[in-house]
């Protein structure tokens, strides 16, 4: 049995229905202390309706959460004091500066005067410095993400919940992000992250939970995930002498992409042969030049578990 | 309590009318002044309401409550419907805030608000005519108690209001008429029976009707009675803005 000790987020049972759809089915998990967690799910399966919920944004139907041991219902005071949470939507009150909004931020936490080192740390450590006195309807998207993630911090929270951080930022700010949520971890917060790349997760996260329909269908570590593909899934890379043009029914369901002469298929290693596989591609009549083999990566996982959206 | 949390809701919501002062403060002085330049231009050689008060002074004590109700409601609502809009509500959903925090920083914030306007319409008005005062107390009474009511008539509606029509809605068919049909520029005793007897159903008239008093010491229902009725208004508005905010209605769903 774990201590509570040792548990950042505690979920019990939790079910939530908006109207006739039951977004939350019935969620049991724990997330440790100190974990890099990895929240994935397609479109519409629950996520930012659990991170809601835990951040008390929305209220549950049935069941309970605790965050830091604070259940986030009846102990809410100290619940949201353990939590940060940075939004999906870049959200900003086109009334006041960064330095404004941040002060503001800490002082509905409870912080004052003293917390302003604090601030000016942070406006350092995510380069909003120069951008303090600005008004954020004046920035950018991503210093306006950057905007979002130093309000999260302002009253340093132990437990970091960041809803799809990196969703339509240029590659150079995703890697600066990544950068200081890996310093965050590393100095020992908690961080959820929820993120539709997922290549995000497989670099960040120690362990995984991929939602679907409100449910957890799978729970493991980053390579136990990684393991069920090595298992089970396989990618077979064929180039051809010349482009195929009609694709044989056969291999329709276990194409990846298909580029003029170049074909990648995923292959299920307990229901599909890949002798039966290359036997196809050859009586189109196309000569195979190369073969290459790869191991799946989390994103296979993540198609099959899924079955492409469609849950299995 | 978090007092600190409350305080920082306070001053942001001062400081978001604060920093539009033009738009939430002159202009409604400016419209206040309007209405008394015309109507007492229009109507002063014809009208004594209360013996040895000219119309003029009847007036001002009627258009600054009309500008204290419709700025204390305008304060809180705007402040949440373009918060919800936005969807930075979340920045004050997200912190340790109670229902009853949270309730206080904005009706408090409406209060200011509607203050500061009564008082810029009252000093301005000073320059057109001399002013009497029956009753600091009253006057105080029913000028943070009406602005009270409002701000939290103005939280139900922000919270209840999805888009900027439904609050317009609320402004033009039920702020606006109750209180023009008030009293500002008339005494009820004026009226037809059958609308001196509606006007007794319509709060804003007695918050007016208190508020003049304070002013004349004369007044159409006895002020005891206006700040009963104000005040079990208030007590009405103030539990239902704070059991909306409790159940989370349109806001933690």
């Amino acid at each position: 049995m774990k201590s509570q000790e040792s548990i950042a987020i505690t979920i019990k049972g939790v079910q939530k229905h908006f109207g006739q759809v039951h977004a939350l089915r019935g969620i049991d998990l724990e997330i440790r202390r100190g974990e890099f967690f990895g929240l994935l799910g397609p479109n519409g399966a629950g996520k930012s309706t659990l991170i809601n919920t835990i951040a008390g944004l929305t209220r549950a139907d049935v069941g309970q959460i605790s965050v830091m041991g604070y259940d986030v219902a009846k102990q809410y005071r100290m619940a949201r004091r353990c939590i940060g949470i940075v939004p999906q939507e870049l959200v900003y009150d086109s009334f006041f500066n960064v330095r404004e909004m941040l002060r503001l931020q800490a002082g509905y936490f409870g912080c004052g005067h003293e917390n302003h080192n604090w601030i000016e740390e942070l406006l350092d450590v995510l380069m909003l410095h120069d951008k303090a006195d600005t008004n954020v309807k004046a920035l950018s998207g991503g210093m306006k993400r950057r905007v979002l993630v130093a309000m999260a911090l302002v009253h340093k929270p132990d437990v970091v919940v960041l809803d799809e951080p990196t969703a339509g930022v240029d590659v150079e700010l995703r890697q600066s992000l990544w950068e200081f949520i890996k310093r965050l971890h590393n100095e020992g917060h908690t961080i959820v992250l929820t993120t539709h790349y997922l290549e995000e997760a497989e670099s960040l996260c120690d362990r995984i939970a991929i939602l679907g329909e409100g449910k957890i269908i799978a729970l493991d570590s980053k390579q136990g995930l990684l393991d069920r593909g090595v298992n089970h899934v396989q990618l077979v890379t064929l180039t051809t002498e010349d482009p195929i043009q009609d694709i044989p029914a056969q291999l329709s369901k276990n194409i990846k992409q298909h580029n003029g002469s170049e074909l990648v298929l995923q292959l299920n290693q307990k229901t599909d042969n890949i002798i039966d596989l290359l036997d196809a591609v050859r009586n189109t009549g196309a000569i195979i030049k190369t073969i290459k083999t790869s191991e799946a990566d989390l994103e296979d996982v993540f198609m099959e578990i899924t079955n492409n959206g469609r849950l299995t | 309590m978090n007092i600190r949390g409350f305080y920082t809701l306070f001053c942001k919501e001062l400081l978001r009318f604060y920093k539009v002062a033009v738009q939430t403060i002159l202009a409604p002085v400016i419209t206040a002044l309007l209405y008394l330049l015309v109507f007492s231009h229009v109507l002063k050689e014809h009208i004594e309401v209360y013996p040895d008060v000219s119309y003029t002074a009847f007036l001002i004590p009627g258009l600054i409550m009309m500008a204290v109700i419709q700025n204390s409601f305008a304060n809180s609502s705007s402040s949440l419907i373009q918060s919800k809009y936005t969807g930075n509500i979340l920045f004050i959903l997200l912190p340790p805030l109670s229902y009853l925090e949270f309730y206080l920083a904005f009706m408090a914030a409406a209060v200011v608000r509607g203050v500061a306007v009564g008082t810029g319409v009252l000093l301005t008005s000073l320059f057109f005519v001399d002013l009497p005062l029956h009753s600091m107390l009253y006057l105080l009474l029913f000028g943070i108690m009406s602005s009270a009511t409002l701000g939290s008539m103005g939280i139900i509606a922000g919270i209840w209001a999805d888009k900027f029509d439904h609050l317009a809605g609320f402004q033009n068919f039920v702020i606006m008429p109750l209180s023009f049909l008030s009293g500002v520029f008339y005494s009820i005793h004026s009226l037809p029976d059958i609308w001196q007897t509606a006007s007794h159903f319509n709060p804003f008239f007695y918050m007016i009707d208190g508020f003049r008093y304070s002013f004349f010491g004369q007044s159409d229902v006895d002020p005891l009675f206006s700040l009963s009725v104000v005040s079990l208004f208030l007590l009405i508005l103030a539990s239902t803005a704070m059991w909306i905010l409790k159940s989370g209605y349109k806001l933690r769903n």
